[in-house]
Formats: structure tokens, sequence, C-alpha cells
């Protein structure tokens, strides 16, 4: 943590980070609209005192929609990856665990799932689900542990065979006791590092996704589905395509910044190097 | 001869990895709650319960799920993917055939302008470890790894396309006047409607690679034989371009493969951003129509292309490094 906090660009990515789960949270009292109230007096608006964003092609205040949409952007980032880490970090456990033939087959289903452009899986499974922002999210994190799995497995074979495993199993300790009390924590780091980098990669894709109208479904606010809006009006509305996208850009380097920060942090060997 | 063994072993462990892509396709494909032909039947009011059975029997759901498995696998050994929902009711391989070449060909270009821009400037940011130039192109990386590519397009749309009226912003050529055109205008209209789609999918690229040319160009700088180029008496550029570049790049010939799906699922969004015929744009109108033979036949087919594109990869890197030519395996 101290080295986070020594470091200017991972703190300034937990500062960013912070703002957002309280602009989050806070959303219902700082917006200066209802993000959902249509103003047919006030449309395509470029942006002004009374609308510091502009207005939509409805007469929705932007900024208000903006502030909403960061609530799902942070929830699809972390249940997301709190699924994508729980998937991979117990396939990646068993595989190094266990080794042989549980790990080769562990291993071969990480290749395979490899093989599939994750967006092209993703579409074709909300294609047969209703693109909901749950389903959303339990897509994405099912097709994106494989890079846990890959981390937790390597962490476990180095572990398994170090003296504090070998003196654990001496005393007696039962396996769950070992992966759980021994391994496992000692193997946190590396998942944490790739955890906070994998926020930034769900929040992509969500917004993608929402983007070609397979995601967050309008009238519910998503950076996404605002930047849709903005590719209808280009000609007309330029606020509409530049600010949602950079309401994105921000978070996604936010998570990026502090995912390197904790990388450098929790690895000794990078300590100072600086890159 | 080596080599040849190395091959064959490679082929042979391609195939439980095909069999696993259709697996899961085959299971994604009857995920949907009920089938995947109730939806069409239930949006039509005149469908009576045995005209349902009828056309159940005609896409083989009446018969048990292996069965299923195994006549949708041999259909797709020969390239029979079944005949697309959609009101034309053409053969989906026709529908992906036409419209391959120009995924294939975006891909290409943006592959080739990824490791022409990216090579040089990792090289350089790597000789010149922590100099400003350095330092610049880090935080451009970082930059361009958070920013969306499909509002990146949107940008360069509404600037190029809009504001400077430079170049086109959707479609493959123009619609007027093309046929009117000689060999070598049409040559130039393609290539300009091609600019910003072949862009937009190389950015991400483009920052990961000059990434990861950066780090393999540090590690190798620090090796032995580097040192020893240099106490030759070397040119610096000698140095660099011959000793290390040269097994700098051997690593990233494999990241180069591992790119290979990320640059294919992005060709759903430059495609359909920029109204492009491809593969990419196929994929995101079978999803919105429900087309599921279509959807099913793409999604093994882009899995097919990354496995066959990370073999070409493996075999690049066998044909470029003397350990695997050789058959002299280095320890692991």
């Amino acid at each position: 943590m101290k080295a986070v906090i020594s470091n200017p660009l991972a703190l300034a990515g937990l500062a960013l980070v912070a703002l957002l789960f309280f602009v989050a949270v806070a959303a219902p009292w700082i917006a200066p609209y209802d993000p959902q109230a249509i103003d047919t007096w006030h449309v395509l608006e470029p942006p002004s005192r009374a609308h510091l964003l502009g207005t939509d092609s409805l007469g929705r205040d932007c900024l208000s929609r903006l502030i909403y949409g960061a609530r799902i952007s942070l929830l699809v980032g972390f249940v997301a990856v709190g699924i994508a880490t729980f998937v991979g970090t117990v396939l990646g456990a068993l595989a190094g665990f266990y080794g042989r033939w549980v790990d080769s087959l562990v291993m071969r289903f990480v290749d395979i799932m490899l093989c599939f452009p994750s967006i092209f899986l993703i579409m074709a499974v909300i294609a047969f689900l209703e693109p909901s922002i749950w389903n959303i999210m339990a897509v994405i994190g099912l097709t994106g542990w494989m890079g846990v799995a890959r981390l937790v497995r390597a962490e476990f074979l180095s572990l398994r065979r170090r003296d504090f495993v070998l003196a654990a199993r001496l005393s007696g300790a039962s396996n769950l006791r070992i992966v759980f009390s021994h391994i496992l924590p000692n193997a946190m780091a590396p998942v944490l590092v790739s955890a906070t980098l994998g926020i930034g990669g769900a929040i992509l894709t969500e917004s993608a996704l929402s983007f070609l109208g397979i995601g967050v479904q309008p009238p519910t606010p998503s950076w996404g589905n605002m930047l849709t809006e903005g590719k209808d009006n280009l000609e007309i509305a330029w606020w509409l395509s530049v600010f949602p996208g950079l309401a994105i850009l921000v978070t996604v380097l936010a998570y990026n910044l502090l995912g390197e920060g904790l990388r450098d942090a929790l690895d000794p060997r990078k300590r100072g190097s600086g890159s | 001869m080596d080599l040849l063994i190395w091959l064959s072993k490679r082929l042979l462990a391609l195939v439980p990895t095909f069999i696993g892509i259709t697996l899961i396709s085959f299971f994604v494909m009857h995920l949907a709650p009920g089938e995947p032909m109730s939806l069409q039947a239930d949006f039509n009011p005149k469908m009576t319960p045995e005209m349902r059975q009828r056309l159940r029997a005609q896409y083989g759901l009446d018969k048990p799920i292996a069965v299923q498995y195994v006549n949708w696998l041999k259909g797709l050994v020969q390239l029979d993917l079944g005949r697309s929902f959609s009101p034309d009711r053409r053969p989906v391989w026709d529908k992906i055939r036409e419209r391959l070449p120009v995924t294939l060909l975006i891909n290409l270009l943006s592959l080739l302008l990824i490791a022409a821009v990216a090579i040089p400037l990792g090289v350089k940011a790597a000789v010149k470890e922590n100099s400003l130039f350095d330092q610049v192109t880090t935080l451009l990386v970082f930059i361009t790894y958070a920013a969306p590519a499909f509002w990146v397009a949107l940008l360069l749309m509404l600037l190029l396309g809009i504001e400077w009226n430079l170049l086109p912003i959707s479609g493959l050529h123009s619609l007027m006047g093309y046929e009117a055109m000689g060999p070598l205008e049409r040559l130039w209209d393609w290539a300009k409607h091609l600019i910003l789609p072949v862009f937009v999918s190389a950015i991400g690229g483009l920052a990961g690679f000059s990434r990861y040319t950066r780090s393999s160009m540090l590690e190798v700088l620090r090796q032995d034989y580097i040192t020893t180029a240099r106490a030759k008496g070397l040119s610096e550029r000698a140095v660099i371009y011959r000793h290390a570049l040269r097994n700098a790049l051997l690593p990233l010939i494999t990241i180069l493969g591992l790119s290979i799906p990320g640059l294919i699922g992005g060709s759903v969004i430059f495609e359909s951003i920029f109204a492009i015929p491809g593969i990419g744009q196929l994929m995101w109108s079978a999803v919105m129509a429900r087309d599921y033979p279509v959807l099913m036949g793409n999604l093994v087919l882009v899995s097919i292309l990354t496995l066959l594109g990370n073999l070409l990869a493996d075999i690049g890197y066998a044909v470029a490094d003397p350990r695997i030519r050789t058959g002299i395996q280095p320890d692991e």
C-alpha cells in the first residue's frame, strides 16, 4: 500500500477510482436532472449553463445520464471481474494443486476458450438470452477467466513444493486446509493485479456491447448506449459522442494505472526500476 | 526433418482443440431456453403443432442431442453449415464466404500496420529507456489501451469525415460514380475508404505490440551476447538491428498470433460503425435477427481462423528459431 501511495500515477488512479465510487453512490444527489426526464422543448442543445454537457435527442440532460452511467460501469466491472476471478481461481487452483490429468484437462479447456474471439462468444450467448445487464455481467465474467486460471495455476505449481507447504502437510493439515490457509493467500497478489486490470477490460467490453445495442438497454443510461445516440447524431451533436467516451477512457485509465501501480508494489523485482 | 516431425505433432494437437471448439459452440447453441426453432415458431401465429413437428424434424431437432451433434459436425466438415433463418434462406457458408475476404483483408492490413509502426517504436523506446521519447510513448500506450476503439472511430469520423471532409466514413467504395471509374481510380477509392477502418482496428494492437517490443528488446539488450557484440567493436546500429532485434522479435511472433482473436473480434465493432460488409457485420445482424445458423457458423468459423492463426505463428516461430528448427531443445 505504501508503494502505491508513493507512486504518483497509481495514486492518481486510486483517487479517480474513489471519485467514481462516490459519483456512482451519490448519483441521485449530485445529478442536476432526472436522467430519464424527457424535455421536448430542449432537444439536442449544445453544452450551456443550464445543461453543462448538452442534451440528447429526447432533451435528457447528458451530465445526469453520464453520472448515472457510472453506476452501470462500476457494477459491470466489479461483478464480471468477480465472476471471472472466482472461476479462474477455482480452476487454476485445481489444475496447479492436483497436476497430472486434472491439469491437462483444465489447461486444454483454457486453450479452447482462448480460441474464441471473446466478443463473438459473448454475442452468440447474448443472442440466446435476453440482453440485460445481469446477463452481460455473467457472460463477460464467464468468458474472461482464462488469464486468472493460468496465473493461479502457475502460482500453485511453484508454491506447492515450498517448505512451508511441506511443513503443513507433515503436521497433518488436510488438502483443503493447505489450499485455503497456506497456498491461496500467497497466490493472491498477482490475482489482485489482474483483477484490477480486468475491471478496465470488462468496462470496455460492456460499453462496446451496449454501443452495438446488445448490452444495457435504453432508457437505462450506460456510457456505451449513450455513444450509440452520439453516432446517430454525429453530424449535428458532437457533445453526445465526445463526453461518454471520455468518461470510459478516464475510468479505464484509472483502473489500469491502479493495477500497474499494484503490480509494481507487489513485485519486489520491479520496485524502483520504473518499467 | 525434425521440423516435419514437430509440425505433424503440432497438427495432431489441433484435433482435440478443434473438437473442443465445436463442443462449446454446440453447447452455446443449445443454451437457448426451449430450442433455436421455438423463437421463430412463436412469432408465427399460423404455426400449428404439426407444422412445428415438421420443422423440428427438418432441422433434426427431434433426434437425441448426441446424434444432433454428430450430424452437425459432419455438415461442418463439409462446410455445410445449414441455411440462414432470414427470408432468403441462403446456405450459411455462402453468406460467410462472400464476406470473409473483406474482413481478412482489413485484418491483414492492420497487422501489417501494427508491425510496421509498433516495432520501430518499441525498439526506439527500449534503446532510449527512460528518455522523454520513452515516457511519451508509454503515456500514449496507456491512453490508447483505455480508449474504446469505437469511440476513437466516432471521433475520427467526426473530425476527418465531417469537420474537415477528408475521408469517406462508410462503406467500401463510393456509391456515386463508382461504375464510371477506371481501375486505378477504383483502387484509390477503395484505399480511401479503408484508411479509417484499418487504422481503428490497429490501434489496440499498436499499443500492446509496441509495449511488448519494448520489454522484449530490454530483455535482450541485457544479454551477454550483446555485450560481446559491443566489445567486438560493432557499431551500435549493427548491435541493435542485427543482434538484438532478431532475438527480440522471436517472442513477438507468438504475441502476434495471440492477438488474432482480438483483431477478428474488433471486426464486429468497426464493421458495424463503418458499414463494411464483412463477417463482423454479418455476426451483428445475425444476433439482432436471432439467425441462429448464421450465428453458429460464424462462431465456429472465427475460432477456427484463430486456431489457424496461432498455428501459423507457431510455424513462423519454429522457422525463425534455430533451436526448434534443428530439434535441439533448450532446458525448459
